[in-house]
């Protein structure tokens, strides 16, 4: 027996699999800007705030959608890893600039909001990009409780058509795409915030 | 009702864990292998083998975990045309994926050895592969292991995936487990907590270790 491929179902079913690649796209970019908020908070509670913020796990017990549910998964693990390298970055910034800014009288909060974070986050940006398009990627595991993104719709439409290898194959290369196009639009945003203002 | 969960059912979760296991230990093999050849490839000095390492990077770190273990399972079925057992499938995939991440965390051990040492070894008239394996890999290797032991950390968790292609390990094991006592919010607590179990220590090996870097290059904290 020969294995014919048959791409044409899936041309026949791409309104399908972009639909679902837009709900990754938009869960990831959501996930994306709350993680970052997340990360910052922590990486400030763990290197300045009291003892209890910085042991602070919030747990809620609430009924959620699929979507919701995938959301709140995705934005609490890409804050826990991102607030890692945002430290990383905070760690990496001279002890000195931090000495001078006491020297002059800045508080904590300004110290941190006005000296360390700016040239913190640009430092472990290229660390921060990855983590990004990690978390886009993982995002692919989410369709196991049902959020329906573009791995789940093509789960259900290989399992409806027998056409495993083919639906996989051209999702494996919308993810890449999407990846290849988160980098561009997070290298674009880097040149807009850091290279552009010499502010800091 | 189902069952309730015992201690058969423990038991059944904890004999998960060697493949779990040897399927993380797997992959890293396979991993290394292939992520050496890839990190040198990304050094070399021809251009073609540089631009070829760097396409299979870009194509295995951007596309998830799960695509890639679905083409290569379907993959290898349609190539040989035979239904393939999921170990092979499974062990490829993780070797190919651990292999670019890999590759690129030893590139960078291998780029951050001064350029001084790669001269100093060239005035030994040294060729360029004994450069990279007497000079520049020892030194490099030291680097390499706090996020090497991290990448590892992660690997096992991500071996949780494979589930998904009826590969059984410690997840699986959990979905089977579920499904016989119907005890979700029992079973994958437990699950979670042996994942926590096998990772921690190592966790704690790559803090240690990235400390006394970090010692070494006299870090200070702020606050």
């Amino acid at each position: 027996m020969n294995y014919v491929f048959q791409f044409n179902v899936v041309w026949d079913h791409l309104p399908e699999l972009l639909e679902g690649a837009l709900l990754t796209i938009q869960l990831s970019a959501t996930a994306m800007a709350l993680g970052l908020v997340v990360a910052v908070v922590c990486a400030y509670g763990k290197s300045a705030g009291p003892r209890p913020v910085r042991w602070l796990v919030p747990v809620i017990g609430l009924r959620l959608t699929a979507n919701t549910a995938a959301l709140v998964a995705m934005t609490v693990n890409l804050g826990a890893y991102a607030s890692e390298i945002v430290r990383a970055g905070i760690e990496a910034i001279p002890h000195g600039q931090v000495e001078a800014a006491r020297a002059l009288g800045l508080k904590r909060l300004q110290i941190f909001r006005f000296i360390i974070i700016f040239p913190a986050v640009k430092t472990v940006y290229p660390a921060l990009t990855s983590q990004f398009i990690l978390l886009m990627l993982s995002s692919s595991v989410v369709s196991t409780i049902s959020a329906v993104e573009l791995t789940a719709i093509t789960n259900s439409l290989a399992s409806t058509t027998f056409r495993s290898f083919e639906f996989y194959f051209v999702a494996t290369g919308l993810y890449l795409a999407m990846a290849l196009g988160f980098r561009a639009g997070l290298s674009a945003i880097y040149w807009a915030v850091f290279q552009r203002s010499r502010a800091a | 009702m189902g069952r309730s969960f015992g201690t058969g059912e423990f038991l059944f979760l904890l004999r998960a864990i060697p493949s779990t296991l040897l399927l993380s230990l797997g992959a890293l093999t396979g991993g290394a292998i292939v992520g050496l050849f890839v990190a040198i490839l990304r050094i070399v000095p021809s251009r073609p083998l540089r631009w070829l390492a760097t396409g299979y990077i870009e194509l295995l770190q951007g596309t998830p975990v799960l695509m890639q273990l679905f083409v290569t399972y379907y993959g290898l079925a349609v190539l040989f045309k035979i239904q393939v057992d999921a170990w092979p499938a499974v062990l490829l995939a993780f070797s190919l994926y651990s292999g670019a991440f890999l590759g690129e965390i030893w590139r960078g051990s291998i780029e951050a050895i001064p350029r001084a040492q790669w001269e100093a070894a060239a005035c030994l008239s040294l060729s360029f592969l004994k450069q990279l394996w007497y000079v520049i890999l020892p030194q490099a290797g030291r680097i390499s292991i706090p996020p090497t032991v991290g990448f590892a950390v992660q690997l096992i968790k991500n071996t949780s995936i494979a589930a998904i292609i009826g590969f059984v390990e410690l997840t699986r094991a959990g979905q089977l487990m579920t499904n016989t006592t119907f005890k979700p919010m029992i079973v994958y607590p437990i699950v979670a907590a042996l994942y926590f179990i096998l990772c921690w220590p190592l966790s704690l090996v790559a803090q240690t270790l990235e400390r006394r870097i970090d010692a070494a290059l006299g870090i200070k904290q702020h606050f």
